[in-house]
């Protein structure tokens, strides 16, 4: 085993001092970059795509108007009327997500979403606001979540720690899920890419001919990577949106 | 048996979960299918539900290769 090329595939992911002497010196990490990157990407597209104010948009305009309407009518058609009033919120989660995952899609940029300390704090900040919301609108009536309405008396003992830590796991499925399918997806990348090297170390000029494979593949990989970062994003947002609607609404 | 064949072992048999994750996505791609096949102007919100199903469903598949991933390479 000793003697084969090993696969470094969790290297990637090691975090590295951003901006010489003075990021070293402030814990400024690639990680914070990639986050100050995407957030100001989020709010050039808002600020120059929103400038012109077209009656018929333009190009940015549209995708401006079109990723606030997909965000808005999520918020609407999932939480209903209150959704309104976290549609900033859901916008920018979601926002900041999908940038997240996009730029990380990118070679040499670091994806800041497959370290567990960031999806974790994204999920802890939801939880909290949801809990947060549900204690407001519906004071200590919120416990009364735990135990449906109908449900047999006798079946209280059982349901009621289920609900519990179905409602206590929330946090670490939303954090695990996106953060799964991020390092997933990376390692993928980089299992194939070593395949290319190994070929070539393997069978020398014929390899370089074999090694077209693992590079097909991770071409394709790419694009579902794309599909993935979205549809991720997406979930994010969705399942906030759900939880946001069981706090608003209690079931 | 040496500790590296343990390893190759082990991440082969964490993946098993993907067999369940396999026909869980055909379960909500075919329920898709099918619904659509019957009601095709129904579409948008079945699309956004099933894209739901999926990626709730992907995620097990994904905690499976995680756990692989780590056997392998941590």
């Amino acid at each position: 085993m000793a003697a084969e090329p090993s696969i470094d595939a969790l290297g990637q992911f090691r975090l590295a001092p951003a901006l010489g002497m003075v990021g070293g010196s402030v814990n400024f990490t690639t990680a914070n970059e990639m986050m100050v990157l995407g957030a100001v990407l989020v709010l050039a597209l808002l600020y120059y795509g929103m400038k012109p104010k077209a009656v018929v948009p333009g190009r940015l305009q549209a995708m401006a108007e079109m990723s606030y309407q997909f965000i808005y009518n999520m918020c609407v058609d999932q939480i209903g009327h209150e959704g309104k009033g976290f549609f900033p919120f859901i916008f920018t989660l979601f926002f900041f997500v999908l940038m997240c995952n996009l730029l990380g899609l990118f070679p040499y940029f670091f994806t800041y979403t497959s370290h567990i300390a960031i999806t974790a704090a994204l999920a802890i900040m939801v939880i909290v606001l949801v809990t947060g919301v549900a204690l407001a609108t519906h004071g200590m009536k919120f416990f009364t979540y735990f135990f449906p309405d109908g449900a047999p008396k006798l079946l209280a003992p059982l349901i009621i720690p289920v609900e519990i830590i179905s409602y206590l796991s929330r946090p670490v499925s939303l954090s695990i899920r996106l953060f799964a399918n991020m390092v997933a997806g990376h390692v993928m990348f980089e299992v194939f890419a070593s395949f290319m090297f190994m070929l070539v170390g393997a069978l020398g000029a014929f390899g370089y001919i074999a090694a077209v494979g693992p590079l097909a593949i991770n071409v394709i990989l790419v694009g579902f990577e794309l599909l993935v970062a979205f549809l991720q994003a997406y979930v994010f947002a969705i399942l906030t949106c759900i939880y946001l609607h069981d706090a608003v609404h209690l079931h | 048996m040496d500790v590296a064949a343990a390893k190759a072992l082990g991440a082969g048999i964490a993946v098993i979960a993907l067999a369940g994750v396999g026909i869980g996505i055909g379960n909500i791609f075919s329920a898709l299918v099918s619904s659509v096949a019957r009601n095709p102007s129904a579409r948008d919100q079945v699309f956004g539900l099933g894209i739901l199903g999926f990626a709730l469903t992907e995620a097990v598949a994904l905690f499976a290769l995680l756990i692989a991933f780590l056997i392998l390479f941590a």
